[in-house]
């Protein structure tokens, strides 16, 4: 008797097994396209808000595009504004209301993947039919240890960022934006001695964002956030010191920073947008944030690559997939994906209809291919709608092949917030020491790589 | 037995409220201070390894000190103040209906909203303050970009922030006095500030220890102003407990090291907790 319920008991128990291990039964963990028949529903993260128009008008028509090419899945959209946010995205994941497709900022991929919170899409890549296109650097983003875990959406590399109008009323040459960090105190100083609370250089140093702009700068001198293997911290080099240093003395010999520091990307935006600031680092879609939020005007930006130009940190935003998708889910969401982000002339690049819906086309921004021929035509698409002064951003344009992006630290954001620590030293202490400052913030970047097990 | 029925059922819901947004939540937190997890799969008991990362975190001793800076700052700022004025717009004959309401006037504006005005008013450039500083010939400070001086400058933000509650409470607590003792003493010869030495203070001790008790509570757990104003800079002076805890939870997602954190403010807060409870059953009698 006790021997048939065992029996029983571990038939059901195997019977039971098997039933997960194979899920719906119907194309498992294989890589073979989205059987047509097959009804998927998947809800995908940071569709346009209602305040967007244009853009919530552009996404529902490529929804009834791409619903009308695939009748058997639904794409449902999830607004938000903005599109992640750090309080939400934890309790999401915890409340099981992550969408199937979900939007990321670079900054987080590895700590994502890190944690076991994105699906492993390696063997669905097959439905991407832009895959091989992209650009390898920006596609590595998403890779860790030979597999891949999300696609991009948009990409940039970081560059000196300028207001053209006061380069013109300081004496200096708008279409000639500074190619060293030399040239950028020297511009600072002559924009900051126009008065008025004009300020020459800004940088960012709260929120863990003075840790992102040293890392650019740090690139853009040659050193690396951490050794080769990614265990120990390396920012502490000489590239580290001259960062610091420079800042240093534009903050303290030329008073050229301005007074008021802690800033965050907004203060430096609504200061650039009210015309009283010179230059700072960021990418090319800072002009439509300076215009839509900030009510600035597109010709009175331009854009430069980063000074130096040995390297630049790459940053962006795209897509992962909830852990918990089914190979369905997943695979519709890559087709959708494709369809929409990653197709020149459709979605999200489809720059002939966003011209006519009277919006900017034209800023050097995504770069998501190379330079093939998918890249190719991305550029002349754009190029033929642009409606903005591109010869604005031709510098940085001219530049961009020949300035490597860097991709962000493992640890990214305790790194970050390590390191904004000793740039708000610098900026606010005049007897900042750069040297001790560095020592310190390496001991605690080793202990927190030396944590997380890097 | 009809009426306690219907006592019964007020308290349910109180008691299911309670236990939906207070019990259930604390006890998650204190189990996840104990737990590794991603929110994806099952949680891993981890011990006290969550307690080991936050103490071995080179911030977490300055976040207990600045907790506690601040703690003992808004005290002495924001426990003096509202008390002082509320014994002022106590002794006025005129217009104090409408210095009540000036004075209450902050705390209806968002916490947000008066965060982001003192941001303006703190701006070592065009700020209020220096410009104020600027008028009588004094040099302007550089208020949140100092170690010197950025935690004071939040306490003056809390404390103006709450400076309204504290002040009706106090001026409420003034008015229960009897007047009488106020006539006698005046009549003795008393001044003002023997009034308050003797009558004022005398008649309103429980209501000030239990007010002090709040706000060591509040002002221990501060959030909002370093999470708005200084991002916890300059060099990590204005990073306090909660704004750690923050950063362990949602920017390095380490929910069992911000567990962990919570856990501990949870306790020293309870000690405070007790107090307050045995103070106010002593009032209450």
């Amino acid at each position: 008797m006790r021997s048939r319920i065992l029996a029983t008991l571990l038939t059901v128990a195997l019977g039971a097994t098997a039933a997960a291990c194979g899920g719906d039964g119907s194309d498992g963990k294989d890589g073979a396209p989205l059987d047509a028949g097959t009804k998927v529903s998947i809800t995908v993260g940071c569709m346009p808000a209602k305040s967007q128009e244009a853009q919530r008008k552009e996404w529902n028509e490529d929804v009834a595009a791409f619903q009308k090419l695939h009748p058997n899945i639904t794409v449902e959209g999830k607004d938000a504004f903005p599109c992640i946010d750090p309080q939400t995205f934890q309790a999401k994941l915890a409340g099981g209301q992550m969408e199937d497709v979900f939007y990321v900022y670079f900054t987080d991929v590895k700590n994502i993947v890190a944690h076991g919170q994105a699906a492993d899409i390696t063997p669905y890549l097959g439905q991407v039919k832009q895959n091989a296109n992209l650009d390898p650097t920006v596609a590595k983003v998403f890779e860790d240890r030979g597999k891949t875990y999300g696609l991009p959406r948009q990409n940039y590399t970081m560059g000196l960022f300028y207001n053209r109008t006061l380069f013109t009323k300081a004496g200096l040459d708008p279409d000639a934006p500074p190619k060293t960090w030399a040239e950028v105190r020297d511009a600072a100083k002559k924009i900051s001695a126009l008065g008025d609370g004009t300020v020459g250089y800004a940088e960012l140093s709260a929120k863990n964002q003075g840790g992102w702009h040293f890392t650019t700068s740090l690139y853009s001198q040659g050193g690396s956030m951490v050794g080769p293997d990614g265990k120990k911290s390396a920012f502490d080099g000489p590239q580290g010191k001259a960062v610091l240093q420079n800042l240093k003395d534009m903050r303290w010999t030329d008073d050229s920073m301005g007074s008021k520091q802690l800033l965050v990307d907004a203060d430096i935006q609504r200061m650039m947008a009210s015309g009283k600031l010179g230059m700072y680092l960021g990418a090319p879609d800072n002009a439509t944030a300076l215009v839509d939020q900030f009510k600035g005007d597109y010709a009175d930006y331009g854009m430069g690559p980063i000074p130096g130009g040995t390297g630049t940190l790459l940053g962006g935003d795209g897509y992962m997939f909830n852990p918990k998708a089914s190979p369905e889910k997943i695979k519709a969401g890559l087709m959708w994906l494709d369809f929409y982000a990653l197709t020149p002339g459709q979605g999200q690049l489809n720059y002939a209809r966003a011209k006519t819906d009277g919006r900017p086309v034209g800023l050097p921004q995504p770069k998501l291919f190379g330079q093939n021929a998918t890249g190719q035509k991305d550029r002349e698409l754009r190029a033929a709608s642009a409606n903005l002064p591109v010869q604005n951003f031709k510098a940085y344009e001219d530049a961009y092949t020949s300035v490597p992006g860097k991709l962000e630290p493992p640890q990214a954001q305790q790194l970050y917030a390590i390191l904004d620590s000793v740039v708000s030293a610098v900026l606010t202490r005049r007897d900042a020491n750069i040297d001790q400052l560095l020592a310190d913030a390496r001991k605690k970047a080793d202990t927190a790589l030396a944590r997380s097990g890097t | 037995m009809r009426r306690n029925l219907t006592a019964y059922g007020f308290l349910c819901g109180a008691l299911i409220c309670f236990a939906f947004f207070s019990w259930y939540p604390i006890v998650r937190e204190v189990l996840l201070s104990f737990q590794q997890t991603n929110f994806v799969g099952d949680a891993t008991w981890v011990g006290l390894d969550n307690f080991r990362t936050v103490v071995e975190d080179p911030v977490f001793v300055d976040a207990w000190v600045n907790t506690a800076i601040f703690t003992v700052l808004a005290l002495v700022i924001g426990y003096v103040v509202p008390f002082a004025i509320a014994i002022v717009l106590n002794e006025l004959k005129h217009a104090r209906g409408y210095l009540r309401f000036v004075v209450y006037l902050p705390v209806m504006l968002p916490p947000a909203v008066a965060v982001l005005l003192f941001k303006w008013f703190y701006d070592p450039g065009p700020g209020l303050f220096n410009q104020i500083l600027g008028f009588f010939q004094l040099p302007g400070l550089s208020w949140l970009d100092s170690t010197d001086t950025a935690l004071v400058s939040l306490v003056l933000v809390s404390t103006w922030m709450n400076l309204g509650s504290g002040t009706l409470i106090y001026l409420a607590a003034l008015q229960t006095i009897p007047g009488e003792l106020y006539e006698a003493a005046e009549l003795d010869g008393a001044g003002l500030f023997r009034r308050i030495r003797h009558i004022t203070i005398p008649q309103t001790k429980l209501i000030l220890l239990v007010m002090l008790l709040l706000q060591v509570i509040a002002t221990m757990q501060v959030f909002i102003e370093p999470f708005l104003l200084t991002g916890g800079g300059p060099e990590d002076a204005t990073v306090t407990v909660a704004y750690l805890m923050y950063q362990y939870a949602f920017n390095f997602t380490n929910f069992g090291g911000g567990g962990a954190l919570g856990f501990m403010l949870m306790l020293v807060l309870m000690v405070f907790s007790v107090i307050y409870l045995r103070v106010s059953r002593e009032e209450a009698r």
